[in-house]
């Protein structure tokens, strides 16, 4: 990615956006003194095209279109070190979690990771549970990778590891309603 | 002690050893698990990269049936106990957000009771003491890298549990089967969850940094308390290796399969037969090498003296030969004095006997041979008269 950014006066609608994200994280991103021990710690920082430092501060700089938009934001496991090692209290882990959130509601999202997720989550709203076998395929054939994995699937069988057919909850209803109500009070799904 | 019991997905699915275990685990300790009825998957990662309140929403289903229950949540998965954990504290710490999460339910939720993970059960309400007098097949022998991941130990204000950098809870646990638990740098360290899938060129890296610091720290097993990890650890290990061009095989268990086969299950109750990365053998090893424990007194008496028999025997040999070829310089070695030394170089060559005695004493204790070479020169001299 071209790490060139534009520095312009921030607009008014733009402004609205950062105290949002930071309230939702429940952290505040002007705490943060660029030390990078985050980024130091953090176990996937290498594959980052912005390090977890570094998308703090394009949020710092107003940019949050370019922070929304980095491969970052999917490549956190949200394994939290971040959070636990940051000497000002900044919640990193929570403020990614809070990004790809955003991301998703504007539509800028990580195409994988967002099928694996729309695929988990249907999976919940229909059965109530996770039903692994079925949530593989359903992902493979979303992403168009037929074989991904396939060398499992057979062992995860003859194991015991995985049913034949998904198990599903007595309260389908509920669950449903349960994902009804949420897009109601303005939830994504 | 009477718990809510929260199974979650992969127990039923890839985990299965670990609710097979559990189970056991429950009742080889007097721990009764009450399985919350027609419970629901707790939206893991994919919620709560999603939507907040449905992230809240989707545990709290759980929770209040639980709290309903009068009784605290057992969460053996890292991931739903972090979920639930999640779902507590904010609603106890966001009264806002608590009335949409009751909306959400169409149910009261207050969090009056707290989710426990394996970890915490074990060390804070059960106590390793108590586990220890449990114990009937000691894991003697046992090399474990105890590792503990992202979500049991973190946020600490989550969790409120155990280290987040250097925990112990897990070793002690270990400690208390019998095991011997290696220190090592990647205990905390993130095996990668669902990258693994989404990004594997990520993940597969990460997966190969645990493998390889757990082998090159010296462990001959891994241990762990979250189905997640154990996925990415036993079952991709035979990908991560051809990956990496590399050889690991080091098997991986859950604590409480340790548990149940430490204090008298075979591996096979508890399902430690059904791992990718065979896992019974290593077991069996230990228990054949502490099934003979003669052996093991033999082994330490050899290396306390610092040699075999064979060696022993060997250096013996050569100071009887000693003794035949150059009596005088063997005799000087064990008496100062001319004369009497010259009555033993006499004794030696009549009386073989004697002759292997003392070349037997001298390849063990030099001065033990000396008392006794006086005490046949002063017995031949009283003799002679």
């Amino acid at each position: 990615m071209d790490k060139t950014v534009t520095l312009l006066p921030v607009k008014d609608d733009h402004k609205a956006v950062l105290p949002r994200l930071q309230n939702e994280a429940g952290t505040d991103i002007k705490l943060c003194y660029q030390c990078g021990k985050c980024s130091a710690g953090c176990p996937a920082g290498s594959a980052m095209d912005y390090t977890p430092r570094q998308i703090i501060r394009l949020l710092q700089l107003d940019l949050v279109d370019e922070a929304l938009s980095a491969e970052s934001i999917w490549i956190c496991a949200t394994c939290e070190t971040c959070s636990a090692r940051c000497p000002r209290g900044v919640d990193i882990a929570s403020l990614m979690d809070t990004l790809r959130r955003e991301a998703l509601k504007q539509g800028k999202l990580e195409k994988k990771v967002a099928a694996f997720n729309r695929a988990f989550l249907g999976c919940v709203k229909n059965y109530g549970k996770i039903y692994e076998l079925g949530l593989m395929l359903q992902y493979n054939i979303a992403t168009g990778q037929f074989l991904k994995d396939a060398d499992l699937g057979l062992p995860m069988m003859t194991r015991g590891k995985v049913g034949i057919l998904p198990e599903t909850i007595k309260g389908r209803d509920e669950m449903k309603q349960i994902f009804a109500r949420v897009k109601q009070m303005g939830g994504e799904q | 002690m009477k718990l809510a019991y929260y199974p979650g997905c992969s127990l039923d699915g890839s985990g299965v050893e670990y609710g097979l275990s559990v189970k056991r685990m429950a009742e080889l300790l007097n721990v009764e698990l009450c399985e919350i009825d027609d419970w629901n998957c707790c939206g893991a990662t994919s919620a709560h990269n999603t939507d907040k309140l449905l992230s809240l929403a989707l545990p709290a289903r759980n929770l209040a049936k639980a709290e309903k229950m009068g009784m605290d949540t057992l969460a053996p998965c890292a991931a739903c106990y972090n979920r639930f954990r999640h779902t507590e504290h904010t609603v106890r710490h966001d009264s806002e957000m608590r009335s949409k999460v009751e909306k959400a339910i169409d149910m009261e939720y207050q969090a009056a009771n707290e989710t426990l993970s394996v970890l915490d059960l074990l060390t804070s309400k059960v106590g390793t003491d108590n586990i220890r007098s449990q114990v009937v097949k000691p894991l003697q022998g046992m090399k474990a890298a105890c590792y503990y991941g992202c979500l049991l130990v973190r946020p600490k204000e989550i969790t409120g549990f155990d280290d987040e950098e250097n925990p112990h809870t897990m070793d002690d646990i270990m400690q208390a089967l019998g095991a011997e638990t290696i220190d090592w740098s990647h205990k905390t360290e993130c095996c990668g969850a669902s990258l693994a899938t989404s990004r594997p060129d990520v993940g597969g890296k990460m997966i190969y940094e645990i493998l390889r610091n757990a082998s090159e720290a010296g462990a001959e097993c891994i241990v762990t308390a979250c189905p997640l990890c154990m996925m990415n650890l036993d079952m991709r290990q035979a990908g991560t290796e051809k990956k990496f061009n590399t050889k690991f095989n080091i098997p991986v268990y859950y604590v409480t399969e340790l548990l149940a086969i430490a204090c008298g299950d075979s591996p096979q109750t508890v399902g430690t037969h059904r791992h990718f990365v065979e896992a019974v053998k290593y077991l069996e090893n230990l228990s054949t090498a502490a099934a003979s424990p003669a052996e093991t007194v033999r082994e330490e008496a050899k290396t306390e003296n610092g040699e075999s028999d064979e060696a022993l025997q060997k250096k013996i040999n050569a100071l009887t030969i000693g003794f035949q070829k150059n009596p005088a310089k063997m005799a000087a070695r064990l008496i100062a004095e001319e004369e009497k030394a010259a009555i033993l170089v006499e004794i030696v060559s009549s009386d073989e006997k004697k002759l292997a005695k003392l070349a037997s004493l001298m390849a063990t204790d030099n001065d033990k041979a000396a008392k006794a070479a006086q005490a046949y020169v002063a017995a031949e001299i009283k003799k002679r008269g």
